[in-house]
């Protein structure tokens, strides 16, 4: 089959790789019928997340239909059509029973790698190095999902891929964030990064009864999008002073929560590797102020910092003094996508909304390697990609 | 030392030693000793104590080396009992053990695979066994390599899983016997046994152990 296998920094190739097969007894294979590029795809192309190994395939937003199931898989058929989280979950464990998906016990099973980092491990993803499982990932002809009778979602036939091919990751993501600002209403939230996750938290914040967003971007096309969602007014951060423009839009008062949507990448597998990396997070933050100081910063007194963007290491100048003497809650962490699939999916057929906005492109997977660069370097107004691999 | 992390296989063989618990536990649950849950509770140290063997007097205190490690599995003790007790199952989470064999009343007979696939065996008794609760054993008298240990079922809180518990405590003699017994404990034997433990709990919770060999990759 073809998948895009990554070879190093700044090389992606697509390339003809075996046909994946069932592993275990709880798998089932998928013929990938549409696969997105994910923004953090871009870290894995740009060489900082640790342990990647040449020839590993990436993805992990994909969706398609059931060719093949394991012994022990139950739930699915071949033929049905589903959507894949990207977060690998058993189902069984104290966490995937509280609803914590992202938080598996047993489905990564590099998990003494991440222990090593942070204590305990949280589940495994598909194509995103081996610390988080080392599975091939969906941009590809075919992929093995392993557990298929926890994660998969059946899809009905009246929607089209592009409409339901974000539960995978994107809509759930930014949906949660918003979820985790506890929207009153009356509420503000202040969103930094109007990417695909950052767009999807926009319109999710209104959804879930936001009086207005805030979304704070400098790159003119993701800006217009996001003005399109409803009562959303955009913010340059390159051209003006953005906690006086947040304050001025809040009666003073600070933004009633703030979603980080752009994260930060402090990668390495030393401490001495950490400490660079932050070194090079402060240069850049010296040209723009890091979101997330800024987000803490501007957030109103008992406000909520929420935080979908990614963060892998350490934060250097963390200003906890700002949170804490604001006495702000902070929320975080990898999507429990299984949670929100059914919810979600419920929202797209009532037509709330069509997660599809987001699309700019639309590539055969012989492009991939391409659109990578072309999203990475948001060339020819390019928000989000999507790849047909058949 | 070599790293542990570079020789996955390690552990494998080396929970083979923890896993000598399932010994002729069916015939030992006939035979219970009224001091034995006293005993296995209050660690492999004192169970060697109270044993007739050189494999008491060179585990002896606190000598050899110990580990002690604990995970909560969200099965029922019944359950995880029943895999311990069941010799053909193990080699599902000890990959690396090359065989187990029952050769009599309460004895086994295990071959691990050491270095260069050089075979490492031993003998081992089962001295305890509550159903449900606890297995407790240890290597016999003469044996290459001096080994004991424990593991207990405690119920939890519901919702909250049953918390296994394993002791282990070993020695490995001088000589090439003792440096193939090094080899497959690493220089971090806790990490050993956590990884067997990682692969009980996985198998135990969802059915099967998480992998990806045998995945695509490209060139």
């Amino acid at each position: 089959m073809k998948a895009l296998v990554w070879h190093g920094t700044n090389d992606v190739r697509v390339e003809k790789v075996p046909d994946p097969q069932i592993l275990n007894p709880r798998d089932a294979i998928i013929k990938v019928t549409s696969t997105a590029i994910c923004g953090s795809d871009l870290h894995l192309l740009d060489g900082f997340i640790p342990t990647m190994k040449s020839g590993d395939i990436l993805g992990h937003e994909f969706m398609g239909e059931v060719v093949e199931v394991g012994k022990a898989s139950h739930k699915l058929k071949v033929g049905d059509r589903v959507v894949v989280p990207f977060t690998i979950a058993c189902g069984s464990c104290f966490y995937c029973q509280r609803e914590l998906w992202s938080l598996c016990d047993n489905s990564n099973p590099n998990a003494k790698m991440v222990e090593a980092l942070y204590g305990y491990s949280g589940s495994a993803l598909f194509g995103y190095s081996h610390m988080y499982g080392g599975y091939a990932g969906g941009q590809a002809q075919y992929a093995r999902v392993p557990y298929a009778d926890v994660g998969p979602m059946k899809v009905p036939d009246h929607l089209a891929d592009e409409q339901v091919l974000f539960l995978t990751d994107i809509f759930p993501t930014g949906y949660m964030a918003a979820e985790n600002c506890n929207i009153q209403p009356g509420d503000i939230v202040a969103v930094w990064g109007c990417g695909p996750v950052g767009q999807m938290a926009i319109a999710s914040a209104l959804m879930l009864g936001a009086e207005k967003v805030l979304a704070i971007d400098c790159v003119p096309a993701r800006m217009r999008m996001a003005a399109q969602l409803g009562a959303v007014e955009t913010i340059n951060f390159e051209e003006e002073d953005v906690f006086d423009r947040l304050k001025q839009l809040t009666a003073g008062r600070g933004p009633d929560s703030c979603i980080e949507a752009v994260g930060l990448e402090a990668h390495g597998s030393t401490l001495d590797a950490y400490y660079d990396r932050a070194k090079t997070a402060t240069f850049l933050a010296t040209d723009r102020p890091t979101a997330l100081r800024q987000a803490i910063h501007a957030c109103r007194k008992g406000g909520t910092v929420s935080i979908p963007g990614v963060y892998g290491g350490f934060l250097d100048k963390m200003p906890i003094g700002a949170a804490f003497g604001k006495g702000l809650t902070f929320k975080m962490g990898q999507t429990h996508v299984m949670k929100y699939l059914r919810p979600l999916l419920d929202r797209i057929e009532a037509g709330q909304i069509d997660p599809s906005f987001v699309i700019t492109h639309r590539l055969p997977i012989d492009e991939a390697a391409e659109a990578y660069k072309l999203f990475r370097d948001s060339k020819d107004e390019c928000i989000k990609v999507v790849l047909k691999p058949h | 030392m070599e790293h542990v992390m570079e020789h996955p296989e390690r552990w494998a063989a080396a929970l083979g030693g923890a896993a000598l618990v399932v010994l002729g536990a069916k015939k030992l649950s006939d035979e219970r000793h009224p001091l034995g849950a006293l005993l296995a509770t209050t660690g492999a140290g004192l169970i060697l104590r109270s044993t007739r063997s050189d494999t008491r007097a060179r585990l002896s205190g606190r000598r050899g080396t110990i580990v002690e490690e604990s995970a909560a599995i969200n099965r029922s003790p019944a359950d995880l009992y029943e895999f311990w007790r069941t010799l053909d199952l193990l080699p599902l989470v000890m990959p690396e053990l090359h065989s187990v064999e029952q050769v009599g009343h309460r004895r086994s007979h295990w071959i691990a695979k050491g270095p260069a696939r050089w075979p490492i065996e031993w003998y081992a008794d089962i001295i305890n066994d509550i159903p449900n609760e606890m297995i407790a054993w240890r290597t016999i008298e003469g044996s290459q390599v001096a080994c004991a240990g424990s593991v207990h079922f405690e119920p939890g809180l519901p919702g909250r899983g049953t918390t296994v518990h394993i002791k282990l405590q070993y020695d490995p003699p001088a000589g090439k016997v003792g440096s193939a017994v090094a080899w497959l404990f690493g220089d971090e034997p806790s990490q050993v046994i956590r990884e067997g433990l990682r692969r009980f709990k996985q198998l135990m919770e969802t059915g099967e152990i998480p992998t990806t060999d045998g995945q695509p990759r490209g060139k």
